[in-house]
């Protein structure tokens, strides 16, 4: 299957490695990855802070960029969540309904990453071996927007030397919501405190999960704690084989 | 001045009531994320319902679709909203009670002030009400000399306490046992040091102090959780009997309702006496709920005055997208999951609807700007939508209330620049690799100016990657 | 322009062209089940009410079992007088005083209907269960059921209900979650709810 990637600002930007673990896992499948250049950003940070006049452009430039797609797979949560959830919108606001309904066809094809692997591709095994005690937070905008439910727990159980513990507490938000983080800095940072309570609680020395900014949050925290435990994109586990020279080595920030 | 002017929607007006906070939430929310015991009691409390709740929601099978009913009545509620007021209006009327109408929280207080003291009476006891909080009632009956008596357990331990409500049901969720029973002994004539911190001890000493009261006040304020149009049925939804009392021994009861709490018929009840109780006290019911129309002969009060409020709900009504803040029904249930609420605590909000729904009605009642931190109190996360039993979608609120809320400055010239910049690809390239010049900023981000240090205050930023995806991508 | 104009106009305002007639309301969810008395003698217990099966003939002695001898028991008008034992005290509500109620031990009245799924009996003011007051002031309420008055949920209790008396839902004992939101029974009404089931 040829399958467009639709990196995200954030991994292209600062965490390409969970993009290139996107593409390797895929090419590892048998799969044709595609990257359009032309893609930035898709706007949810805009959208999110309240500027969506100023996302319209960067909605316009995401659906010409990936209407000739026919799957598109992103590493994120909540970029995927931003293309379904607000972009038909931003342009429906905008009065653009041509937009509005192309950007309702693309948001139809673009697939969170776990939701691409069991759904589309219909593989939770993907040969991935990754010989570590690992812990995985479900994202908000995967859990409650995407509804991507067990799939990364189904993909996860089936990784070869992957000790799988349950996060307590999982379903609580990390803190981070964007510029969450920065506007209410002493609220996100309580959150985040609980969070990483819990992460330490499971003694994992990886916590994972599908989205690179709560990981970048998660991870942030961890780091100045010293504690130890390494943040790494589900991506990344599942790119990870016998073979791959990094496995287990990879984070999205080293403590 | 034309018909047409006086008719738009208006914002509640200033200087009156509890809407507006003193201060931007996040410096407000720091008072409740440095104390230790608010966060305790918060903590333990929110878990508890939330495992409440979801027990029993978990025992119908038809939780989705009386959701599904629920939010559909609503919306039918507000696009026919007129219509079901006036309809309102003519039962309660040919029921022998007296409709008034009050377009914000100044006449509202006049109106019931004025009915009042057309009693006589110097002292009216209150069921718990979001509406009357929300006017600032007790302040507007204190200043013409008339003694408010609020009765539900949370808000006597609120007036006693001279404190302020943190939370929709349970305006005293921020005090725990010991800190109640303190204050019982501190304000409560008769109440020795015997008395334990036992809950049930603490509830007896309530019914002690207020029974008298009920006995001798002959005026009684209500909020409503309902009013049926096509019957002109009120209905109060309560627990401990104090209710009962308010609605049932004084001669005039005064009903203080906004306009949005009106439903078309009285089949609509059986939507949300189901869904009401499971997602507010996590109860199948509560233990009391009272219905009346108009007046019964021989039976409660023989004087009914019912108040429709309007104060910023039309101006609500008037944004399409902002209206579905008007279908909540004061359950509570977005607080109990919120955890922004649960860390900061209600008193944070400042207005008297705290929590993410707050966080959405607020700002419309009284305008954005006056309540511009508001929309920004949330990670977004997502729960409070879940946890809605009428499915308001406080997420999309939010996210379109930051859009017509004031930004500053600087903020609004960088998010312009960052999205000139995104939408060319060039330029973005350009930007990606300046990116790596912030490691000037100092090893893991420390020395970054504000409001970004907001961020390296306890997290470390990640070290900028040697080479970015695209790049990589144009060497593979 | 009076206040009421004022208010209409707004809304009218506010809604504008958009005004819609009614929307359809998905109405999915349970209308009707299966009464299931064991069910209702489950939620009653839960929450706190003591729960007494028995057939009618026997009423009089559970209740003399209930209350010590002497009580002062407030009864409506048309409560069956074979309901009350011999061993307590019986006042007829003909218009009492507020403090004459409160002063009595209990009151026994019958129910309009009882709902199985939430425990709860509703009292609609008729002639056996007269003035709200009435079961309001006693500390201890004893009520009658019989099995034909249970309904399975809430759709059924509102059906066979009439909007136009004065209605009393009650689910326990009175009780209040305002202390760290446990529930605890007993604050100002009646901290004893006996419910006597009748076949």
């Amino acid at each position: 299957m040829r399958i467009a990637l639709f990196v995200t600002c954030l991994a292209d930007t600062m965490f390409p490695e969970a993009a290139k673990a996107t593409v390797t896992l895929l090419e590892r499948l048998g799969h044709e990855v595609v990257f359009p250049t032309e893609q930035t950003c898709c706007g949810q940070m805009h959208v999110n802070t309240g500027y969506q006049r100023d996302a319209l452009p960067l909605v316009r430039r995401h659906v010409r960029t990936f209407d000739p797609y026919d799957v598109i797979v992103a590493p994120s949560g909540s970029c995927v969540g931003s293309v379904r959830h607000q972009h038909a919108m931003v342009a429906s606001r905008a009065g653009d309904r041509r937009l509005a309904s192309r950007a309702e066809s693309v948001a139809g094809r673009t697939y969170e990453l776990s939701e691409l692997l069991v759904d589309v591709l219909g593989v939770t095994d993907v040969g991935a071996y990754y010989p570590h005690r690992v812990t995985y937070h479900p994202t908000c905008h995967s859990l409650r927007m995407l509804r991507v439910g067990d799939r990364p727990l189904r993909l996860l159980r089936e990784v070869r030397g992957l000790d799988l513990v349950e996060l307590p507490a999982a379903d609580q938000c990390c803190g981070f919501g964007g510029t969450f983080a920065v506007k209410n800095a002493d609220t996100s940072t309580a959150m985040l405190a609980d969070k990483m309570h819990h992460v330490l609680s499971t003694g994992a020395d990886v916590c994972t999960a599908g989205d690179s900014s709560c990981l970048m949050h998660i991870g942030g925290g961890l780091s100045r704690l010293r504690s130890g435990v390494r943040t790494v994109h589900l991506a990344e586990i599942l790119a990870s084989t016998e073979h791959s020279e990094t496995a287990g080595d990879r984070g999205a920030v080293r403590p | 001045m034309t018909r047409t002017f006086l008719g738009m929607p208006v914002t509640a007006p200033p200087g009156v009531g509890h809407l507006r906070g003193a201060e931007p939430f996040p410096s407000a929310a720091r008072r409740g994320l440095a104390d230790p015991q608010l966060r305790r009691n918060l903590g333990h409390a929110t878990k508890t319902i939330r495992a409440k709740s979801a027990g029993v929601i978990g025992e119908v099978p038809d939780w989705q679709e009386l959701r599904a009913a629920g939010s559909a009545i609503k919306t039918d509620v507000m696009a026919r909203l007129p219509e079901l007021l006036e309809q309102l209006e003519a039962k309660v009327t040919a029921a022998g009670g007296v409709v008034h109408w009050a377009a914000d929280a100044n006449e509202a207080n006049r109106i019931v002030t004025d009915l009042v003291r057309a009693t006589g009476g110097s002292r009216v006891i209150k069921v718990k009400s979001m509406a009357t909080q929300e006017i600032g009632l007790n302040e507007a009956l204190e200043a013409v000399g008339i003694e408010p008596v609020e009765t539900d357990l949370a808000e006597l331990i609120v007036q006693l306490g001279d404190d302020r409500p943190s939370h929709i049901l349970v305006p005293a969720i921020h005090r725990n046992r010991a800190e109640i029973r303190e204050i019982f002994l501190r304000t409560m004539p008769g109440v020795d040091s015997t008395l334990t911190d036992e809950p049930a001890a603490l509830a007896a000493v309530a019914r002690r102090y207020l029974r008298q009261t009920f006995l001798t006040t002959k005026v009684a304020i209500s909020g409503a959780n309902f009013a049926v149009a096509d019957t002109g049925t009120l209905a109060v939804v309560e627990s401990e009997g104090n209710g009962r009392m308010c609605l049932t021994l004084p001669e005039t009861l005064i009903t203080v309702m906004g306009i949005e709490k009106v439903v078309p018929t009285w089949r609509d009840l059986e939507v949300f006496l189901q869904l009401l109780p499971r997602a507010s006290t996590g109860e199948r019911m509560n233990p009391y709920t009272s219905m009346w129309t108009g007046v019964t002969p021989g039976d409660g009060p023989q004087a009914f005055h019912l108040v429709l409020l309007d104060n910023g709900r039309s101006a609500v009504l008037a944004d399409e997208v902002g209206r579905q803040a008007l279908h909540c029904i004061r359950c509570s249930a977005c607080l109990n999951v919120c955890p922004v609420y649960e860390r900061t605590g209600g008193h944070a909000y400042g207005s008297v609807y705290p929590g993410p729904i707050g966080a959405v009605l607020s700002p419309q009642l009284t305008g954005v700007a006056d309540n511009s931190s508001l929309p920004y109190a949330s990670s977004l996360c997502g729960a409070c939508y879940d946890a809605c039993p009428v499915k308001i979608n406080i997420p999309e609120l939010l996210v379109h209330l930051r859009d017509q809320a004031p930004h500053p400055r600087g903020e609004a010239t960088a998010m312009a620049a960052a999205a000139y910049t995104m939408n060319r690809p060039r330029l973005y390239q350009a930007a990606q690799r300046a990116v790596r010049l912030s490691r000037l900023a100092g090893r893991r981000g420390r020395g970054i100016p504000p409001p970004l240090d907001g961020w390296t205050a306890s997290r470390d930023l990640p070290d900028p990657p040697a080479q970015t995806f695209r790049d990589w991508w144009a060497t593979r | 322009m009076t206040a009421r104009e004022l208010v209409l106009g707004r809304l009218r305002a506010a809604l504008g062209t958009d005004a819609r007639a009614s929307v359809e309301v998905p109405r999915a969810y349970r209308r009707a089940g299966m009464r299931d008395l064991e069910q209702l003698v489950d939620r009653l217990v839960d929450y706190r009410a003591e729960v007494h099966r028995l057939a009618e003939a026997d009423i009089a002695d559970t209740i003399s079992g209930i209350l010590p001898s002497g009580a002062t028991v407030v009864v409506p008008p048309g409560l069956p007088p074979a309901w009350l034992p011999s061993t307590v005290t019986v006042v007829v509500d003909g218009g009492l005083a507020n403090e004459q109620i409160g002063a009595a031990d209990a009151v026994v009245t019958a129910v309009a209907v009882a709902v199985a799924e939430t425990g709860t009996v509703v009292l609609d003011g008729s002639p056996d269960q007269g003035r709200r007051v009435l079961s309001l002031l006693p500390d201890l309420h004893v009520c009658v059921v019989r099995a034909d008055q249970v309904v399975a949920g809430v759709p059924e209790a509102l059906a066979r209900l009439s909007p136009h008396r004065p209605l009393t839902w009650i689910s326990g004992p009175s009780a209040t979650s305002d202390i760290e939101l446990n529930r605890v029974e007993g604050v100002h009404g009646p901290r004893n709810l006996h419910v006597i089931l009748l076949p």
